[in-house]
């Protein structure tokens, strides 16, 4: 059965990194954000999210969002897995700085300091920050 | 070099929109070829041909459409972005049952899949946003 990825052109494998800087609300930013990452598995390069600043609230436990009348999309975080997405990492700084630890998130990531970070991002080919 | 250019926010509100032409232009200018230009989150925005700014003012826009006239430009509007905003083309009118679309000349609406093609093919994907 033709699966719709397989319509998309050919290409080399790249290493595309996401990085996740925005609280999930307020702005569009962290919803559209995540719609390019699950469109873009589908085209099966190599993945890397990264969630610093407020980004890290994206990931947060127990969002409800009822009172703000916008969707909770804090659960697709958890499907990322099922397509291959799956080096997830979180700043340090950001975590600690807002009080929080692994155990406050969603998803299972890697915590890495500001110059681990620096380092992943250096051996990237695309960086797309939202 | 083979760019593509990420426009994420649009036009007059944000100085990204005015940037990303005069970028476009300029690197059109010193002979790069620019494989596509992509318009995500309210970056959309610049492919409305409805919009009516001051005559005194720079009509953004137009210019993108002169531009991708002149050196036959690949304008691409997310669509699921478009939908949010109520860009729309012919099609996308009828099959959302709108009475009208307006989306300017010289671009085109597809889908996300467009942006990771971009950063796969291109030498660099520079990004206009904040």
């Amino acid at each position: 059965m033709a699966e719709p990825w397989e319509d998309e052109p050919e290409g080399p494998v790249r290493k595309f990194m996401y990085v996740n800087r925005r609280a999930p609300y307020g702005t569009i930013y962290a919803l559209e954000s995540l719609e390019v990452v699950l469109i873009a598995a589908a085209f099966e390069q190599d993945v890397t999210l990264v969630f610093m600043d407020d980004g890290v609230f994206q990931i947060k436990k127990g969002q409800s969002t009822e009172a703000i009348g916008v969707k909770n999309f804090s659960p697709t975080y958890r499907a990322l897995e099922g397509y291959d997405v799956e080096k997830l990492y979180v700043s340090r700084e950001s975590l600690e700085s807002r009080g929080l630890t692994t155990d406050d998130l969603v998803v299972p990531v890697q915590v890495l300091d500001k110059d681990q970070l620096a380092a992943l991002m250096e051996e990237q080919e695309v960086i797309l920050s939202f | 070099m083979k760019l593509s250019i990420l426009v994420n926010e649009g036009p007059y509100q944000h100085q990204a929109a005015d940037t990303a032409i005069q970028f476009t232009k300029a690197a059109v200018a010193r002979g790069h070829e620019i494989f596509r230009v992509f318009f995500y989150h309210d970056g959309v925005n610049n492919g409305t041909r409805f919009a009516v700014p001051p005559q005194d003012d720079r009509n953004i826009t137009a210019q993108w459409t002169a531009l991708a006239e002149e050196h036959n430009l690949d304008l691409v509007l997310c669509i699921a972005a478009a939908q949010r905003r109520g860009i729309l083309d012919e099609n996308e009118a009828k099959r959302q049952g709108k009475d009208g679309n307006n989306i300017a000349p010289g671009f085109r609406i597809s889908g996300l899949g467009q942006l990771i093609e971009a950063g796969i093919q291109s030498d660099r994907l520079v990004i206009f946003g904040d």
